[in-house]
């Protein structure tokens, strides 16, 4: 895999498709746990995103990572903003200074994301939270020789089937203990979301 | 809904607006943003205090921006944490080139974005120290927060920091003072009606017109226990003895109270229940150094109370009675 500016910003683009189609399912997952926006919020964050990379140009990968940060922490809002803010403000900062990004270069931006996440939001993997999407995002790329879109698909939907059966330990979640076993944890599915749509560009695109 | 109110969805604005214009010698708002700041802001020398949350809580935090008290606010929408770059800019506004003190409640919202600030601020190389307020004794976890939640004590983290802060003392003595003031200090809530979110239209939560809720939350989070109805004597008793259960309070330990108002409640009710909380001090062979009966921490028009009691020693109580300018709190 390769990412330019170009696909990078494509993969953002489609990112924001995928949330506004699953605005309501994202919503319907936040209601029995938490507030019951997240759907919304993460909508209007990527509608938001979608805006400024429309309108700037960039010249390198770390750039539109910076902004997609910025502006997720600042449109998203509640406590989602600060944790994705925070995963894309950290592929941002390891990616600064490459101008092409190959699959070492992105699991290594993975993992920075991942001790992030672990960091802003006090979770270990195995807690059912976005983190442990994250994290087997970051293995993907980290573990396999040549990733594909294919096996990263592979990998996320079996991650989240994974997340699913876990109890929730953190986050407003926890409140509800065992009875989130079966009730899938919405930061993850969301963070599926953007995964799905990068594997999606990069199908499209030979070059990635 | 019956509220003097224009649009639910920026009732915020309006305010913000409002508040600064009641003061207009003494506030100012940074311009784009929901950050008011001391006129005089940023202070040269002196150490920048910033507060916030969520909107809601009037007269916090924004009333408590004064000389003596916090140099900036930064106020959230209704009952929902300000955005990090809000935050920020609230960071930016207040430092005076000797670093900047967060002042934050413990919500989980609260705790990631001015966390989040914090690291932007560094990043531009502003130093930053923080402090969490978890006054509150009625639950260890719940839906908006791991750990106890912060509610009225907060009040007193300004009052202390503050004057800490403009003595010109150095970031670390502030985070000392403000560490201080959170291991001696508790508090316990309890309500007899739900507020109204603007944007929602619906009171949050219902209680029978016989009913009270125990420990309740200035969100409306659910509380320990709903029970009928009690006198404020009752009432009184079981606030403070939730307090003493929590923390060790020696005979002859000086103590300051704090009756606060959740915004519905007049001050006839907390007068008639101060009474109480005083005898039962006075029984436990406890001092009052000083008392404090009013609006400090409120959650819209909830009617309701909650009784703060924080042990001093001869620091605390001089950084205590050191003046304050800020509007909701004279001294």
């Amino acid at each position: 895999m390769q990412l330019n500016v170009t696909n990078t910003v494509q993969w953002m683009q489609k990112a924001n498709e995928k949330m506004q189609t699953n605005k309501d399912y994202l919503t319907t997952l936040d209601q029995p746990i938490g507030d019951g926006d997240h759907g919304i919020n993460m909508a209007r964050g990527f509608q938001e995103v979608a805006s400024k990379l429309e309108e700037t140009t960039y010249t390198n990968v770390s750039e539109v990572f910076k902004d997609v940060a910025m502006t997720l922490m600042s449109k998203v809002g509640g406590a989602s903003g600060p944790l994705f803010g925070t995963a894309f403000l950290k592929l941002s900062m390891k990616l600064k200074g490459e101008e092409l990004v190959d699959q070492t270069s992105f699991g290594a931006a993975l993992n920075e994301a991942v001790n992030g996440l672990k960091q802003r939001g006090k979770a270990e993997e195995g807690e059912k939270t976005m983190v442990d999407m994250w994290a087997s995002i970051a293995h993907y790329f980290t573990d396999n020789e040549h990733s594909t879109p294919a096996g990263l698909m592979e990998s996320a939907d079996a991650a989240l089937e994974k997340i699913k059966a876990m109890t929730a330990t953190k986050g407003r979640a926890a409140y509800f203990k065992e009875k989130t076993i079966g009730h899938q944890d919405p930061g993850s599915a969301s963070t599926y979301f953007i995964f799905e749509a990068l594997a999606e560009v990069w199908k499209g695109d030979s070059k990635a | 809904m019956k509220k003097i109110i224009n649009n639910p969805n920026e009732v915020v604005q309006d305010m913000v607006q409002g508040l600064v214009a009641a003061y207009p010698s003494k506030l100012k708002v940074i311009p784009e943003t929901l950050v008011i700041a001391r006129k005089d802001a940023p202070v040269e020398g002196k150490v920048g205090l910033v507060s916030g949350g969520g909107s809601g809580h009037e007269p916090a935090h924004a009333g408590y921006i004064g000389k003596g008290m916090l140099d900036c606010a930064v106020a959230g929408e209704v009952f929902t944490s300000p955005t990090p770059d809000q935050v920020f800019e609230g960071i930016k506004a207040a430092d005076g080139g000797k670093g900047v003190f967060l002042v934050i409640k413990n919500y989980t919202g609260d705790v990631l974005n001015f966390e989040m600030a914090a690291e932007l601020a560094e990043a531009e190389g502003i130093q930053v120290e923080k402090v969490i307020v978890n006054d509150d004794v009625a639950v260890e976890d719940s839906s908006f927060t791991t750990g106890r939640r912060g509610i009225a004590g907060t009040v007193l983290v300004h009052k202390i920091a503050g004057a800490m802060a403009e003595s010109g003392a150095s970031l670390q003595e502030v985070k000392r003072v403000a560490d201080k003031v959170v291991a001696n200090v508790r508090s316990m809530g309890m309500a007899l009606t739900s507020g109204t979110v603007p944007a929602a239209g619906k009171p949050s939560f219902q209680l029978e017109d016989n009913e009270m809720e125990i420990g309740i939350g200035i969100h409306g989070e659910p509380g320990i226990e709903r029970k009928h109805i009690a006198s404020a004597d009752e009432i009184a008793t079981e606030l403070v003895e939730r307090i003493f259960t929590d923390i060790d309070i020696p005979k002859g330990q000086e103590v300051v109270v704090m009756i606060n108002g959740l915004g519905a409640t007049p001050e006839m009710e907390l007068f008639i229940l101060n009474k109480k909380v005083q005898n039962l001090l006075k029984d436990k062979g406890i001092e009052v150094f000083q008392t404090f009966v009013g609006e400090y921490m409120t959650s819209l028009e909830m009617a309701g109370c909650s009784v703060t009691l924080l042990k001093v020693d001869d620091e605390l109580k001089s950084l205590l009675q050191a003046p304050s300018e800020a509007p909701a709190f004279r001294n």
